[in-house]
């Protein structure tokens, strides 16, 4: 994005750090500062894109708010994976809701430090994709529509991992889950509508609302620090690979991240009171079949026999993105 | 102790869940060897002083890189790096341009009057080192540093060996390799010009010498018997080059036919062109993709107007005109003769047919092993006679001068060992990073840097250097566009990449080490790393 503009320091701003930069141009995650919000020892799963994810998203905005921050939690894996009671693996105030209500604590929470005039210590709230999209999202619509000051981040593996890998609104076509299962006329999740909550959240014509992975931590941090700098409603959206409901291998969280976004199959932008103001463009294209094939959830669509026009639907899906949201680079945003 | 409301029990840290114990395979950070390393004859740790060049800190590269080559001026001009062949890059879009950065630290050694770090104290043993080319400076400097006292004997009135005698100027000018010289000089090395030695064995005992090395350079030219009417327009390579060293340049005429393929052959072709040759035209009796020139070489001297008459030999030699037979090429790529003929205009003729190396000075040693003109040495570079080493040219092989700075390091480190009743420590040769342990995603793309190259008419009339340097800006972009095979260059991937918090950054030039207490073996770190700096290793219970 904006702040990829080192052009050429042996691997520019691609890795996570890099010692010919300044030290204001490095990532939170590169610095020995850094809060590790979420800490070691969790029991996630090897190789968890949401953990991953988490702890990026956390700390930068510890370093944004300069660590004044509480977080909201919804249940789901990040919560049960990180806090059995009465252990836990938060280094941040941190307050475990329901599955659904996140947004509403937040708000709470909010509204309570402003009701104390500590207007110094600011709130997120986090949750799944089950919990924001299916469950929570009532409480989420309703956090937006009153604008209150909470950033959500929603880390999307797109599906109940938690519960045993089950389909949720934000499953995509073909998915084999538990509850869609790989048999059948048209095996997998079906072609629906899809539920993009970006896109609704923009509806709601918010301050703030983004997209992004945990294939780019510095486009993430950019993106968290600067929802941290308004007021408001603010929603990011983080695509955050699970080796156990994706049947990929651990050491592939962070590649599967990357041709997700690669392959215009998961668009990276964001959005300013309802507009796109910038999309992270692709680098390197590569076609959907490169990310698919890495899945055992999309292993239907390859054997016993190769699904060409079902792999087509979900290449014209990534085609659609790229067009769509101009991830290529050019034409009008 | 009082606590909250519907709270039982205190709050703990999930630290004390050893997560470690999930693990099946661990994450080891390891070196590599980086093809660049493995390919340079001069055995040059090139990753490394790239690395520091790539931070701005040219001192420090170059210190590095004389560590194992004390001519970086020289080399960046004269080698024909392989190190960019073997070039990982070479596979993502053009090798970093090694060559050139070399050149520029060279250069910038000698602006700045850089010299090489003290020496070790002083061993009390002495070393005598025959010819002071190439393998001969390389192993004096190598002796010398390790606190022996160094002689050179050479023959001739300057230093420099074939690269001065071999080498034309426009592609090393004379300056600069003066000045790599005296810094070999200055730092306690003996050079005894004009001293040709004849009996080995008597000077190493009149003088107390403990041990010899012999560098001696292939400096006669191979003659083929030519059917000729004026046998005094034959001339040889060799003798071209070498005269161009003195003040009686060589006449040649306007038409020179040189007769060879080899990179001496090019050298010649391109020196009668500078001379005022009209036409300077190379006979070589196999095709292009047969010739042993190296292709950029060729292609400067297409450039400057050189010809080629390909699939060719000379039959014999008129008064102003030589018979040239045309060949085929049999199934075995063989030239063959076809028995046509042709007749060119030539007002001289130029041998550049391989050379041989002078060993009448070995005639006295009888337990030196001769075969086929080079002298037969161990894997130390000894020879036959304990006490004597041998490099370069005289012991075959591939004859260049980064070849011959190698021979003369390994010489030196063998001594050295020979010297303390020893034998050399050889560390273990660290596994090949081969491209596909990068993940190349990670690299910026960067297209190479090309150096800029005199305008051509300059380079058919004077003996200006062809090539140019980098300068600072663009030598930098050229070093930032390593990717540091095999080894970590602490772009802080795996500290971010572990879903665990388990990689420990040390700090800056320190780098990571993994906390296994709570690494669950994902292999993240490994997948992610650019430089493919970390091995997965099976668990063993």
């Amino acid at each position: 994005m904006r702040t990829s503009h080192v052009k050429f320091y042996q691997t520019g701003t691609f890795t996570v750090g890099n010692r010919l930069l300044s030290e204001t141009e490095r990532s939170v995650q590169s610095t020995l500062e850094r809060t590790n919000a979420l800490n070691s020892g969790h029991r996630a799963c090897q190789g968890c894109g949401e953990a991953l994810g988490a702890r990026y998203a956390i700390d930068a905005a510890m370093r944004a708010t300069n660590n004044q921050l509480i977080a909201a939690n919804a249940t789901g894996c990040l919560e049960v994976f990180s806090t059995p009671y009465p252990e836990t693996s938060w280094q941040v105030p941190w307050i475990h809701s329901l599955f659904g209500n996140a947004a509403a604590v937040a708000t709470g929470v909010a509204a309570a430090l402003r009701v104390k005039g500590r207007t110094d210590t600011r709130v997120v709230a986090q949750g799944g994709d089950g919990g924001t999209t299916d469950i929570g999202f009532g409480c989420l619509s309703g956090m937006f529509e009153r604008n209150d000051d909470v950033l959500y981040i929603c880390y999307d593996n797109e599906a109940y991992m938690n519960t045993g890998v089950q389909r949720s609104s934000a499953t995509p076509p073909t998915a084999r889950t538990a509850t869609t299962q790989a048999v059948g006329p048209e095996p997998g999740n079906v072609f629906g509508q899809g539920k993009n909550v970006p896109l609704i959240a923009m509806a709601h014509e918010i301050p703030y609302v983004a997209t992004a992975s945990v294939a780019d931590v510095r486009d993430l941090e950019a993106k968290v620090t600067k929802a941290m700098s308004m007021h408001g409603a603010r929603y990011i959206h983080i695509l955050v690979p699970c080796p156990l409901g994706w049947g990929s291998a651990p050491h592939d969280t962070v590649k599967l991240a990357r041709l997700a976004t690669e392959s215009g199959l998961f668009p990276v932008f964001e959005a300013e009171r309802g507009e796109i103001t910038d999309r992270r463009t692709i680098r390197k294209q590569v076609p959907v079949e490169e990310y698919l094939r890495l899945q055992r959830r999309f292993a239907h669509l390859f054997k016993p026999v190769l699904q060409v026009d079902v792999i087509a639907r979900l290449q014209a899906a990534a085609d659609r993105n790229i067009r769509r949201f101009g991830l290529h680079g050019q034409g009008e945003l | 102790m009082r606590r909250p409301y519907a709270i039982t029990l205190d709050v703990g840290s999930s630290l004390a869940n050893l997560t470690g114990s999930w693990r099946s395979e661990r994450p080891v950070y390891v070196d590599r060897l980086p093809p660049c390393n493995s390919a340079c004859p001069a055995g040059e740790n090139i990753q490394q002083w790239l690395f520091h060049a790539e931070e701005g800190n040219y001192q420090a590269a170059w210190r590095v890189l004389v560590r194992d080559n004390p001519l970086a001026a020289i080399m960046g001009r004269v080698c024909y790096h392989p190190c960019e062949s073997a070039c990982n890059r070479g596979l993502l879009d053009e090798s970093v341009g090694i060559n050139a950065v070399e050149r520029f630290l060279g250069d910038e050694a000698n602006r700045q009057g850089w010299q090489f770090d003290p020496i070790a104290a002083d061993s009390g043993r002495r070393v005598m080192v025959v010819g002071s080319g190439p393998a001969g400076l390389s192993a004096a400097y190598h002796l010398r540093r390790r606190g022996h006292g160094v002689v050179i004997f050479e023959a001739e009135s300057t230093a420099g060996g074939m690269m001065r005698f071999g080498i034309p100027q426009y592609r090393l000018p004379r300056s600069v390799l003066d000045s790599d010289v005296q810094r070999i000089v200055d730092m306690g090395v003996e050079l005894r010009l004009g001293q040709r030695v004849d009996d080995i064995e008597a000077t190493m005992q009149q003088e107390k010498f403990d041990a010899c090395f012999l560098g001696v350079g292939s400096q006669i030219g191979k003659r083929a018997y030519i059917p000729a009417g004026d046998a005094r327009r034959i001339t040889d390579a060799v003798a071209v080059l070498h005269q161009m060293e003195g003040e009686n340049k060589p006449l040649l005429g306007r038409r020179v036919v040189v007769y060879g393929g080899g990179n001496t052959a090019i050298d010649v072709a391109r020196t009668a062109r500078r001379l005022g040759a009209e036409e300077s035209i190379v006979v070589y009796r196999r095709t292009r993709e047969k010739m042993p020139a190296h292709s950029h070489e060729l292609n400067e001297a297409l450039e400057e107007g050189v010809k080629v008459k390909w699939l060719s030999t000379i039959a014999a030699a008129g008064d102003e005109t030589i018979t040239v037979e045309k060949m085929q090429l049999d199934e075995s790529g063989n030239p063959q003769p076809t028995g046509e003929f042709e007749t060119m205009q030539a007002d001289s003729v130029v041998l550049a047919l391989g050379q041989d190396v002078d060993l009448d000075l070995l005639a006295r040693l009888p337990e030196l092993n001769i075969e086929r003109g080079v002298v037969q040495v161990d894997a130390l570079q000894m020879t036959g006679r304990r006490g004597i080493f041998a490099g370069g040219d005289m012991v075959g092989g591939e004859r260049t001068v980064t070849v011959a700075v190698g021979h003369g390091k390994k010489a030196a480190r063998a001594i050295d060992a020979y010297l303390r009743d020893s034998t050399p420590a050889q560390a273990a040769k660290h596994e090949l990073a081969t491209f596909d342990r990068l993940n190349t995603w990670y690299y910026s793309d960067a297209p190479k840097t090309i150096r800029p190259v005199l305008d051509i008419i300059r380079r058919q009339s004077t003996f200006d250097e062809v090539v140019g340097s980098l300068d600072e800006a663009t030598a930098l972009y050229e070093a930032r566009r390593c990717m540091s095979c095999g080894n970590c260059f602490e772009c802080d991937t795996c500290y971010g990449v572990c879903p665990d918090n388990a990689v420990i950054k040390l700090g800056p030039g320190k780098g990571f080490e993994f906390n296994y207490d709570y690494c669950k073996g994902c292999g993240l770190c490994a997948a992610e790393c650019p430089c493919g700096a970390i091995r997965m290793e099976p668990e063993v219970d």
